[in-house]
């Protein structure tokens, strides 16, 4: 590898949107390398042998794998370039339960929003939309959820916005009519370099989930 | 005066057991707040509002809540022994192993240890890889944080205590020697360091305590 800094990703990943961001954030160059996830490479299945997922950073040859964690290794390393969790350990504490909540709540319910039909879809979708209203409440009226700065919880949930419109198209929903707020939030990130480059185009995700739902024989 | 540290929890969660071992591991005074999961308390209510699940560590009045959270927040707030290695690189693998074990192996044992017939068939192999994964990354050191106690092995309470209980509350053998010697010596090592052994909940109780229900709690979360 040529580079110190290596990043194993699939372009429609959220996770792995997170790691580029932070990257793009702290203005590290590093190598990006796309995985086909029919065909993991070699390079995935030695650095990530627990999970064989993405993303993966890879640092020196050594791999950090599951993506806040990434996240927190990169902020840590290249602690002197625009922060991402905040110094104070409580407002820190605080960060890591969003973040976490992010994790545990907003891709399994829009996967079911995407993913399945009838009650189970509906299901899903009340779900989806309580827990992104639960955030639009904790983001309040502050620009970004770090305060006035972009920071770790923006990081965690922007990228899903990349798949917005694929989860709107397949459940028949707006969002923005639900969270206006977090919608005006989610554009405010867009205007950061860093977020704009690392999300893919709405369109080309709705693209991709079409092609997994007739693959997977989920339409 | 300090405003007094105080934690909600359930003497038989592993999970607030594993803040009340921090913060012994600081030396930390608290009060510790029993709650009646069936019929949570406001104040549980108002602090965690979100999950309204225990254990919620308060800490000059403001609240922080999930387990692995508060253990970080822990070990940065109060001098003494170190629960997380200080090396941003070490300090991720560590965050991984804890994830790793918190989400995936939890899961799989209770999943393991509560079902049946096919169902707990299917549970039993998924957790035997898991578990075959831990065996391997112990690689016959003492503990996961290597000669002593860390994050990790912090994390891992529900397969270094809890998980024996059950597994005789239940009439399961999960975690035997032959199968997984490595992680047996760690849990060994565990029950007899003296910070976890002065902290453990007692065995006969929370035998009867499993024993006793017809159903496992709603969840490995209670």
């Amino acid at each position: 590898m040529a580079k110190s800094v290596v990043l194993l990703d699939c372009w429609p990943s959220m996770f792995g949107m997170r790691v580029r961001i932070a990257l793009a954030e702290k203005g590290i160059d590093y190598e990006y390398r796309e995985e086909d996830l029919r065909n993991k490479s070699p390079l995935l299945l030695k650095m990530n042998p627990v999970h064989k997922k993405v993303p993966v950073l890879i640092h020196d040859n050594k791999p950090v794998c599951e993506s806040l964690i990434a996240v927190r290794y990169i902020d840590a390393v290249w602690k002197n370039k625009f922060p991402l969790l905040p110094s104070d350990p409580y407002q820190r504490a605080q960060a890591e339960f969003w973040a976490d909540f992010v994790d545990k709540k907003i891709f399994d319910s829009g996967r079911k929003v995407w993913a399945s039909k009838g009650e189970d879809q509906e299901a899903g979708k009340k779900e989806f939309v309580e827990c992104l209203k639960v955030l639009e409440g904790e983001l309040g009226d502050k620009p970004y959820f770090g305060g006035e700065a972009f920071g770790f919880v923006d990081v965690a949930l922007v990228p899903f916005y990349s798949w917005f419109y694929a989860y709107e198209t397949c459940g028949k929903f707006s969002i923005e009519a639900e969270c206006p707020k977090l919608i005006a939030w989610a554009k405010r990130c867009m205007e950061k370099e860093s977020v704009a480059k690392s999300l893919p185009d709405q369109h080309k995700v709705y693209d991709f989930v079409l092609m997994l739902k007739q693959k997977f024989g989920l339409d | 005066m300090a405003e007094p540290v105080k934690l909600f929890g359930v003497w038989a969660s592993p999970f607030s057991w594993r803040v009340e071992t921090a913060l012994k591991l600081k030396g930390v005074k608290y009060e510790f707040i029993e709650e009646d999961l069936t019929n949570k308390s406001d104040l549980l209510v108002k602090y965690n509002p979100v999950h309204k699940k225990i254990p919620v560590l308060l800490h000059k009045g403001k609240p922080i809540c999930e387990s692995l959270v508060i253990l970080e927040y822990i070990d940065e707030t109060w001098k003494g022994i170190s629960i997380l290695p200080e090396d941003p690189y070490e300090r991720a693998i560590a965050r991984f192993w804890a994830k790793f074990i918190d989400e995936k192996c939890n899961h799989a044992l209770w999943t393991a240890c509560w079902s049946k017939d096919n169902e707990q068939e299917k549970a039993i192999e998924e957790a035997c890889e898991f578990l075959k994964t831990l065996e391997t990354q112990l690689k016959g050191n003492k503990f996961f944080g290597g000669e002593t106690i860390g994050f990790v092995d912090i994390v891992a309470n529900f397969i270094g205590f809890w998980l024996g209980i059950i597994q005789e509350a239940v009439g399961l053998e999960l975690l035997t020697v032959e199968k997984f010697p490595n992680l047996c010596k760690w849990i060994d090592n565990y029950v007899n360091c003296p910070v976890i052994k002065a902290n453990l909940p007692p065995r006969d109780e929370l035998l009867a305590y499993f024993k006793a229900r017809q159903q496992p709690p709603t969840g490995p979360k209670y």
